[in-house]
Parts: structure tokens; C-alpha cells; sequence
């Protein structure tokens, strides 16, 4: 099998009760209908009620961990800037 | 066995589903993905689950000290009833696919009738199959495009497997004494009534796949009857030696 015409698809799964589709792992397959079948054997088990989103990898771009430091931490010192100060009533869940 | 005719309808189905499982599972590690490897894996584990469902049953019906793995492991190769299509050997991925898909199609036309069956267990098996089957169908159809669409050897390959097993289409559509007799009942699915339907669900795959729709004027038969192609021994003494080798074991 030559991996070049199989590239690398992410692969995001919502579980039956789940509000959002997660990222599970990763597989090879040659097109998106492809990775769609792969991804519901190898990552769903075909349990019933999931919605799968596939992804090839290379139209995902990620954030430099060399930049962590201008991207995320100038909000962590500055309480205000996070809605920490409400009490949530119980019935709302999932905040 | 009060109901003799009933059990013997019952094997019918389920010796296709067994020998068709066994077949996907030699290819566990041997698939060219190891995504499509999974695949058969899994296909070969939905129609085990299958014939479970069915021996269980058919053991319920003997009544006697029968079981599912008796059932399944004891039987010499003139009983077993499955299709010639069924035991045919894997060759390559164009033969197991094209094997694969010419018994899907087939497979599930036979449980949607089976659906509506007076007997509640056997339509309840196959409204549980039903979506299995559905998968199967979708990933070996999806199969035969991709190689028969694909590149010249690939489609060569394809080409050569459908008209190396086109011989044992026919049979799926011949009735046996026990189809005739629960057809009759409202138990039993009429499968001459499937055979036109068949051919032209199969015919505009092919199409697609820009296969030749192979032509044969003579078919092969006998695997109702019991009477196998060469390669059945073969595979029963692979299947079953564990059982005639240490027999009543608990496992």
C-alpha cells in the first residue's frame, strides 16, 4: 500500500448523548467517504445516534507552542476578564 | 423433531452467513489497509452474531441435547446448505469484494422479506441483521467502484473475479423442498420473486464501476443439497478441528 494516496484524516465523534463532536485519533483512508467507514469501525463501533466528522489533516492549522506565551497567557492574570463571579443555578448545566 | 422442515429452513440461511464469516475471518492481518482489515473483521463478526441468532434458534426447535455449537462444528460437509458463492476462496481483494457484494446484494433484498415473516424470532433476526447487512453492502459496493474504476490492473482484477463468480449467482434464487414448504406457511421468503430485482441492482453497480456485465449461459449449483465445490472440505476441516479433535470440551 503506498501512503501516498492515503493521507492522514482527524477524526471527531459527538457520542450518542454528547453535545460536541471530540477528536478520537486519527486513520489513513484515500478519500472523505473512505475515512468515513474507517472511522465508524475503527472508532465508533457503530454504536447508534453518533454523528462523525472527518478531517484531513492538512487543512487543519495549528497554533505554534513557541507562541503560548503572547497567545494565551496575557488573559490568565486578569480575573476579570473570565465570568468566574456568577453562581450558576443547577439546572443549568454544561456552562 | 417436530418441526423438521422449519430447522432445515433455518440452516439455509444461517450456513450462508457462517461460511461467508469464516471466509472474511482468514483475512484478519491480511488485508491491504489496515483500516479495510478492521472492515472484514467486522463484516465476518456481524455475520457470526447472525448465525448465533439462527443456531440458537434451530436448537430451540430440535429440542434435543443440539446446540448452536453442535450445530455450527458437528456437521460433515453434505449437510452443511450454504451457497457455492459463499465458500468460494479469497484469491485477492477483488474476489473477496466481488464475492462480498454479489451475496450483499442478495443478502439483503432476502432480509427484507424475511422482515415480514409469520414467524416473530426469524423476522426479529432480521430486523436486527438488516442493518449489518446494510453496511455490508454499502463498503463492498463502494469497493467494486473504487477497483473496477480504478487503475487498468485493478479493474482487470475486478473484471476477472465477477465473471470468475457470476456462475453462482443462479443458485441463490433456487427453492429447496424446505423454501417451498415455508414459503407456503408465510414463514419463508419467496426468492424466485427476488432474482429480477437482483440482476439489475447488481447490473447498475457494475455500470458504475465500468465493468462488463458478465454473460453466462450456465450456472452452478448444489450447495442447498449439500453438494459443495472442492474447496468446502477444506475450509470445514480448518473450522472444525478443535471440535472432532477434543470433543464435548468447554470452551
Amino acid at each position: 500500500m503506498s501512503t501516498k494516496n492515503w493521507p492522514l484524516w482527524e477524526v471527531f465523534v459527538r457520542s450518542k448523548n454528547g453535545l460536541e463532536h471530540r477528536h478520537c485519533g486519527s486513520l489513513h483512508a484515500a478519500d472523505e467517504e473512505m475515512a468515513l467507514e474507517n472511522a465508524r469501525d475503527v472508532y465508533t463501533r457503530r454504536s447508534e445516534g453518533v454523528s462523525i466528522w472527518v478531517v484531513e489533516s492538512k487543512h487543519i492549522t495549528a497554533s505554534n507552542p513557541e507562541h503560548n506565551g503572547e497567545l494565551f497567557e496575557p488573559a490568565q492574570d486578569k480575573v476579570y476578564r473570565h465570568p468566574t463571579f456568577y453562581d450558576l443555578p443547577d439546572e443549568v448545566k454544561h456552562m | 423433531m417436530k418441526n423438521e422442515t422449519l430447522y432445515k429452513y433455518i440452516l439455509g440461511i444461517a450456513d450462508n452467513s457462517l461460511i461467508l464469516g469464516q471466509r472474511l475471518g482468514e483475512l484478519t492481518g491480511h488485508g491491504p489497509s489496515l483500516e479495510t482489515d478492521i472492515a472484514c473483521t467486522n463484516m465476518s463478526l456481524d455475520l457470526f452474531g447472525q448465525v448465533r441468532s439462527y443456531f440458537q434458534y434451530a436448537a430451540k426447535i430440535a429440542g434435543d441435547d443440539r446446540t448452536e455449537d453442535t450445530i455450527a462444528m458437528l456437521r460433515k460437509e453434505r449437510d452443511y446448505v450454504n451457497v457455492l458463492l459463499v465458500e468460494q476462496p479469497n484469491r485477492n481483494f477483488a474476489y473477496t469484494m466481488a464475492r462480498q457484494f454479489l451475496f450483499d446484494v442478495y443478502h439483503l433484498l432476502f432480509l427484507q422479506e424475511l422482515q415480514k415473516s409469520k414467524d416473530l424470532t426469524l423476522a426479529a433476526i432480521a430486523n436486527k441483521s438488516i442493518k449489518e447487512v446494510r453496511y455490508h453492502l454499502r463498503f463492498s459496493s463502494d469497493w467494486v467502484k473504487r477497483l473496477g474504476d480504478g487503475t487498468t490492473e485493478s479493474h482487470q482484477k475486478m473484471q476477472d473475479a465477477m465473471d470468475g463468480l457470476w456462475t453462482y449467482t443462479d443458485e441463490l434464487f433456487h427453492q429447496t423442498e424446505a423454501d417451498k414448504a415455508m414459503v407456503h406457511e408465510g414463514i419463508g421468503v419467496d426468492v424466485t420473486a427476488l432474482k429480477e430485482t437482483y440482476y439489475k441492482k447488481v447490473n447498475e453497480i457494475l455500470s458504475e464501476a465500468t465493468l462488463e456485465i458478465p454473460e453466462s449461459k450456465y450456472f452452478q449449483k448444489g450447495g442447498k443439497q449439500g453438494i459443495h465445490t472442492e474447496y468446502m472440505g477444506y475450509l470445514l476441516a480448518e473450522l472444525q478441528y478443535m471440535q472432532r479433535a477434543y470433543p464435548n470440551m468447554e470452551w
